[in-house]
């Protein structure tokens, strides 16, 4: 039971080993009164053959439906070497790297991707991950205000088209600190953040770090070199989200404006790392050397051992809460160990080229997506310009009702943004990656078509 | 084993790579993309074959020890087996396929499994209702206080700043309540390893927020006054939160309900048995009592007839809010709701039995042997504390010399230097899953190594010689940083050292 290995003469032994009478009598340092009775609330145990045909059926309940949404969770080919090896035991039940000597696989791991993962975003240093996307974003906001030596404000611009999630979690937690998050709206025609906007915002006062996502939420491209110019011209860091796939093919933050981004954060699930309902994924975080020592996260660094042969080991660990407690930058303790062995498999399989080329098909893919959406009667884009991997677009009517008969056939037809930019509805957020075929596109298309054709809403031409 | 391992960078060749992977995009498929938004130089990835990159990180795997291959006996880690079912059937294609923003309608089969989860985690705590959002356990640490502080804030109670942390408590306790905004006070343990309660009367007051609290405590030992704890606490209008770092000690034995705690969060990485991954992903669920309700973590999921749905800010207005992009570490919540459901009732108190008996087994036998256990009075629960102050002083040796030439041996370390307030110390915590004879053949190696402390010091000062590398200069590694791979040859790297 349990996975409990003990027979009863080996727990007979052992408690005469003990000097106690009963496995009770070990508990009896708890006041009597605290006792536990039993767990009405807990069923009682499956076998390994009950639960699998349990999961197998709940499973199979939520079918694979064909998806085209993104919204920061995107579906890529994740080729068969990835996890076979991830899933490994030395590396999925192995912890964090505390005795380097005994942990060198992880640790040498994690040293090559925090080498990828600079290269990609064209930073100096990486420390070995987060937790997610949003969460990342929260605690570059965090470190910003402890980097910025030129400005004492704890004042954070956060535009409108930065995810609506990573918004809410970067308040959520560094909120509690004393930041203030001051909302940038975006230009309506193009969907990107308005330049008039951002200097109307810094009129009312220091800023200590300015936010920008690119690809946006929208999918649209910010001017990245200008916003980048601005934030340093304003005494401001500049914090970059960004989507690791499409640095196959962007430019990376590190040669934005001028200078560069100072801190660059992004969701690393699309490196090799399935949908899962949203988790588990990976943060990512780049910087400057100068600003390594504000960063929140393990970092592994190459070091040399007793005989003088090279080893990799956690390091700068006085930044952190097991040694610093009330002072640590942030009270993280893990990484993402086993979605970032994903990724730095997955990066490695895709070199430079694999990953330019997956950029690109996804892209290629989004394009062919809207271009056989808005021919359909009702359907327009929402936003002039060009997009990147997904796109935004408006129908005529309310999008839930639309999406919700989209699903009854199998097929999630995109993000309605009703909740988060009720301003644009009825609108969607519409993703196609390199995962989808011409007989995908093309199904999608003719649903939706039939869909709109069929049902003529009362609601129309709003 | 010595041999150096090259970095991916240097496995492979130029123009090399896994093309078979790649996909083959239309040759005009950026053509829309203007030209400064687009990359110039390609970033230096590693350019190998499939086979290159199998046989790389199949090596780095081999350089590692887990728990399917050595006894890792990391105090407040419990690194208990994790069983490969709950692995497999997380693994489905449908759930590893299910976009985060599916219709709840095409959702309801995992829906299920995390509503059954919430409710079991609510009947093994006594919690009134639980939220599986946080990521790990200090981001449950995290929704944790931040509910603390929601609740007073509400109440228009606002000159709470202080929370009251004993001084043996987890690095992540204090940092937490900083990043909640809140001033750390904290409070000694007596010489039998409770809370002193004088000094928590006199720290306690209308600054209190709350008191953070692992129980058992860090230091191995259930704290018997606990009543007491709760009466004084609430008293001065502080909730107390409950770090759920050692729950595996006590499940079916006595609920963190029962013993007043406020709000708890739980390490389902540790206690329920979801791998460790090499440091995450976890998950650190959060259970609270009925005043805290409110507050929980969004979304959580709820139930109607039947039918499933997320709960989101408009079910809970007074929401500390999002924490995740979309809904925590569902993957994890999966493996665990399967565990759980393996254990059932029974498994529950058979885990916390078993674990207490090895604890308390290994800790009588090392005492046998001539180590020290920190608190000898004490009944020890999932873990204990030897001190090896004694021999230090004897034999000008470290407990990072003891934990070095474990890994000789065939075992990893216990937690060293950990709490603090415990000079020289191992925290050592076998968990339920190890069996008599491979905790044995731990104390024959404890015994090897006291031996060796008498009349082969420097074997074990110079210790590991088994491992890929000798021991690490980490003040080299903090001042000579070096973090990405620079590029040069490695021969050139280390001649030049």
């Amino acid at each position: 039971m349990a996975f409990i290995p003990h027979t009863r003469a080996d727990v007979e032994e052992m408690l005469a080993a003990i000097g106690v009478p009963s496995l009770d009598a070990l508990f009896d340092e708890i006041p009597a009164p605290l006792r536990a009775a039993e767990l009405t609330g807990v069923p009682t145990a499956l076998n390994e053959m009950q639960i699998g045909r349990l999961m197998r059926e709940r499973a199979a309940q939520d079918g694979t439906p064909l998806c085209f949404i993104g919204a920061g969770a995107y579906e890529h080919h994740v080729p068969a070497a990835v996890w076979a090896i991830t899933t490994r035991g030395e590396f999925y039940t192995a912890y964090t790297p505390y005795q380097a000597e005994a942990s060198q696989g992880t640790l040498q791991l994690l040293y090559e991707f925090q080498t990828m993962i600079a290269a990609l975003t064209g930073m100096e240093v990486s420390n070995a991950s987060l937790y997610d996307g949003a969460s990342a974003t929260g605690e570059a906001c965090l470190m910003a205000v402890r980097a910025n030596r030129k400005s004492t404000s704890r004042r954070i611009l956060v535009p409108a088209t930065l995810h609506p999630r990573y918004r809410e979690v970067a308040h959520a937690i560094a909120g509690q600190q004393g930041l203030a998050f001051d909302p940038v709206p975006y230009d309506p025609a193009h969907g990107t953040i308005a330049l008039a906007a951002l200097d109307a915002a810094a009129a009312a006062g220091d800023v200590t770090a300015l936010v920008v996502q690119q690809p946006n939420f929208f999918g649209g491209f910010e001017d990245v070199d200008a916003l980048t110019d601005w934030a340093h011209a304003h005494d401001a860091l500049l914090i970059a989200v960004v989507n690791p796939i499409a640095l196959g093919v962007l430019r990376a933050p590190g040669d934005w404006g001028q200078r560069g981004a100072d801190i660059v954060v992004g969701e690393g699930q699309p490196l090799g790392v399935p949908l899962s309902s949203g988790g588990p994924y990976f943060g990512f975080m780049t910087t400057r050397k100068e600003f390594v020592r504000h960063m929140p996260g393990r970092i592994v660094g190459r070091t040399l051992d007793a005989a003088g042969q090279e080893g990799y080991t956690l390091t700068l660990q006085a930044r952190e809460q097991h040694i610093r407690r009330a002072k640590a930058t942030s009270n993280i303790c893990t990484n993402q160990g086993l979605l970032v062995t994903a990724a730095t498999i997955y990066l490695s399989l895709m070199g430079a080229e694999g990953l330019e080329r997956t950029a690109a098909a996804a892209h290629a893919r989004t394009r062919e997506l809207r271009a056989a959406l808005v021919r359909i009667p009702g359907v327009r884009g929402a936003f002039d310009g060009p997009f990147f991997h997904e796109t935004v677009l408006r129908l005529d009517r309310p999008v839930a009702p639309v999406l919700a008969a989209l699903a009854a056939q199998g097929i999630l037809g995109g993000y309605d943004l009703a909740h988060d930019y009720p301003e644009l509805a009825p609108a969607m957020l519409v993703c196609a990656t390199e995962t989808k075929t011409d007989a995908d596109i093309e199904r999608f298309a003719t649903a939706l078509e039939r869909i709109l054709t069929q049902a003529p809403h009362a609601a129309a031409n709003t | 084993m010595a041999m150096r391992e090259p970095t991916i960078f240097e496995c492979g060749a130029p123009q090399r790579g896994a093309s078979d992977q790649w996909p083959t995009p239309a040759p005009d498929a950026m053509a829309d993309i203007p030209p400064r938004l687009r990359r110039e130089r390609r970033p230096r990835l590693p350019e190998a074959s499939e086979l290159d990159v199998v046989r790389h990180f199949t090596r780095l795997s081999q350089r590692n020890f887990c728990i399917d291959t050595h006894f890792y006996p990391l105090g407040s880690c419990t690194m208990k087996y994790n069983p490969k079912a709950c692995n497999q059937y997380a693994m489905l294609p449908e759930f590893l396929g299910r976009h985060p923003l599916a219709p709840v309608a095409s959702s309801q089969g995992m829906l299920r499994c995390l509503h059954e989860l919430q409710e079991i985690l609510k009947s093994v705590t006594g919690m009134s209702a639980v939220s599986l959002v946080p990521m790990a356990g200090a981001q449950g640490e995290f929704a944790g206080v931040s509910m603390i502080r929601a609740y007073h804030r509400a109440r228009g109670d606002l000159g709470r700043d202080e929370i009251v942390v004993p001084e043996a408590a987890h690095g992540t306790n204090p940092a937490t309540a900083t990043m909640c905004g809140y001033r750390v006070r904290e409070i000694p343990v007596n010489a039998d390893g409770d809370v002193d309660l004088a000094a928590l009367r006199a720290a306690v007051g209308p600054r209190t927020a709350g008191i953070m609290l692992t129980n058992p405590s860090t230091l191995g030992v259930f704290e018997r006054h606990i009543v007491e704890i709760e009466q004084i606490v609430h008293g001065a209008g502080g909730l107390l939160y409950y770090d759920g770092a050692n729950l595996n000690a006590i499940l079916g034995r006595v609920r963190p309900g029962d013993m007043g705690f406020d709000v708890i969060h739980m390490n389902l990485h540790k206690t329920f048995s979801t791998p460790h991954g090499g440091g995450g992903p976890g998950a650190g669920a959060v259970g609270v009592s009925n005043r805290l309700a409110p507050f929980l973590p969004i979304p959580i999921v709820g139930e109607d007839d039947g039918r499933y749905r997320w709960l989101d800010e408009h079910d809970l207005p007074q929401t500390i809010g999002r924490l995740s992009t979309f809904m925590g570490n569902v993957g994890v919540l999966l493996r665990a709701y399967i565990y759980v459901r393996m254990l059932g009732r029974d498994g529950m108190r058979a885990v916390a039995d078993h674990a207490t008996l090895n604890a308390n087994y290994l800790c009588a036998r090392l005492a046998a042997l001539g180590f020290d256990p920190a608190y000898p009075s004490r009944r020890a629960s999932h873990e204990f504390l030897i001190t090896l102050k004694r021999q230090a002083r004897l034999y000008e040796i470290t407990a990072m010399d003891v934990a070095k030439r474990l890994l000789d041996l065939g075992f990893h370390a216990p937690t060293t230097y950990f709490p603090l307030i415990v000079p020289e110390c191992l925290l050592i915590e076998p968990t339920e899953t190890e069996s008599k004879a491979t905790l044995d053949a731990f104390v024959d190696a404890m015994a090897r190594i006291l031996a060796e402390m008498q009349s082969d010091r420097e074997r074990l000062k110079s210790a590991p010689h088994t491992m890929p590398v000798r021991r690490l200069d980490d003040v080299r590694a903090a001042k000579q940083l070096d973090l990405t791979w620079p590029g040069a040859p490695a021969a050139a790297e280390s001649a030049g050292a």
